[in-house]
């Protein structure tokens, strides 16, 4: 009885370590999840490479609802997207998702190389040159992946490369509940 | 303070690599003085998000300059800090600021401590009252000793 109370302290205490040591504290929950995308309009690249002069048709939100899909940041430069990058393809090539990707403050030649000799899963690549989308989004490091119901919700955000893993347990369920 | 940031430097090279990340030339933003000294008092509460410990006015992050240029023509377009900060948590959460907002989810963070401390107040007085009532009431209730006994102990 004497021990008690400083064991359950003890306790509790160790609860606490023990999920404050497991917690990341480079990934933020993201204040977007349940709430609609945010709005976007961005240029298209197109492949193959048009002539110079056209300008580059825009999407938005509205082009992409009826679906779901993944909103993919990503950059020619970023270290975590070469990681996840075989990943995408298969996902892209198993046709299990339209994945989209938002090249993040890249130069348009870089991210033609980089995909021209990876393989492209996105459809389609849309150009954020300027970061401001990836502001709108809350992106504070590619890669950062969003899933978007049908209905243009944020179902969920995962920060970093995307591993088989987190797809199973985090992306699949839901994309498999969200009609 | 110069190790750290070095140590920040050597990871952001590490999350954005050396090369490569296009910055776009952005038209400079003119500020009166008055509202330069209110961007000067809003960026040192927000949090740079990619070198964590480093607020926006202190960090030469990429993403920390765009933020930064996001704030500024907020502060050019009148914005108060208020709106300046929902739009920045609107985006990032509370975490992009310093100083968590009170609210139902943070009570525990701003009273704890001081309902800790109040706790172990209220513990410590209790204990004190106790061994004092316990003292004193060894003193009243105690019996007068058995002379004989204390003759046999002193005899030994």
């Amino acid at each position: 009885m004497r021990y008690a109370i400083p064991l359950v302290v003890l306790g509790v205490l160790l609860t606490f370590f023990a999920v404050g040591l497991r917690h990341d504290p480079r990934i933020l929950p993201s204040p977007l999840i349940g709430k609609a995308a945010p709005a976007f309009s961005l240029p298209v690249l197109e492949f193959p490479q048009p002539e110079a002069t056209a300008t580059p048709p825009l999407k938005s939100n509205a082009d992409f609802l009826g679906k779901p899909l993944l909103v993919n940041f990503f950059a020619s430069w970023c270290a975590g997207c070469q990681v996840e990058h075989p990943f995408l393809m298969s996902l892209a090539k198993a046709g299990a998702v339209t994945i989209v990707g938002v090249d993040y403050k890249d130069a348009d030649a870089d991210v033609r190389q980089w995909l021209g000799s990876r393989g492209n899963p996105y459809a389609p690549v849309l150009a954020d040159l300027d970061g401001r989308t990836g502001i709108d989004w809350g992106v504070y490091g590619v890669p950062e992946t969003f899933v978007i119901s049908a209905s243009g919700q944020v179902l969920h955000k995962h920060v970093g490369a995307l591993t088989p893993e987190a797809w199973e347990r985090d992306i699949k369920p839901l994309l498999a509940a969200a009609p | 303070m110069s190790l750290l940031r070095s140590l920040c430097l050597l990871l952001l090279v590490a999350a954005f690599g050396a090369q490569g990340q296009v910055t776009v030339e952005k038209p400079a933003i003119e500020l009166t003085v008055e509202q330069e000294a209110r961007l000067a008092e809003l960026l040192p509460d927000l949090r740079c998000l990619v070198c964590q410990n480093e607020s926006l006015a202190e960090s030469r992050a990429p993403l920390a300059l765009d933020l930064k240029y996001e704030v500024r023509s907020l502060v050019a377009q009148g914005k108060s800090a208020t709106e300046i900060k929902h739009y920045l948590t609107d985006r990032y959460g509370d975490f992009v600021l310093f100083r968590p907002p009170f609210d139902p989810r943070t009570w525990l963070l701003w009273i704890g401590p001081f309902a800790l401390v109040l706790l172990g107040l209220l513990v410590l007085v209790r204990q004190i009252r106790s061994t004092r009532r316990a003292a004193v009431r060894a003193a009243t209730t105690a019996k007068p000793a058995d002379p004989a006994a204390l003759k046999k102990l002193l005899d030994e």
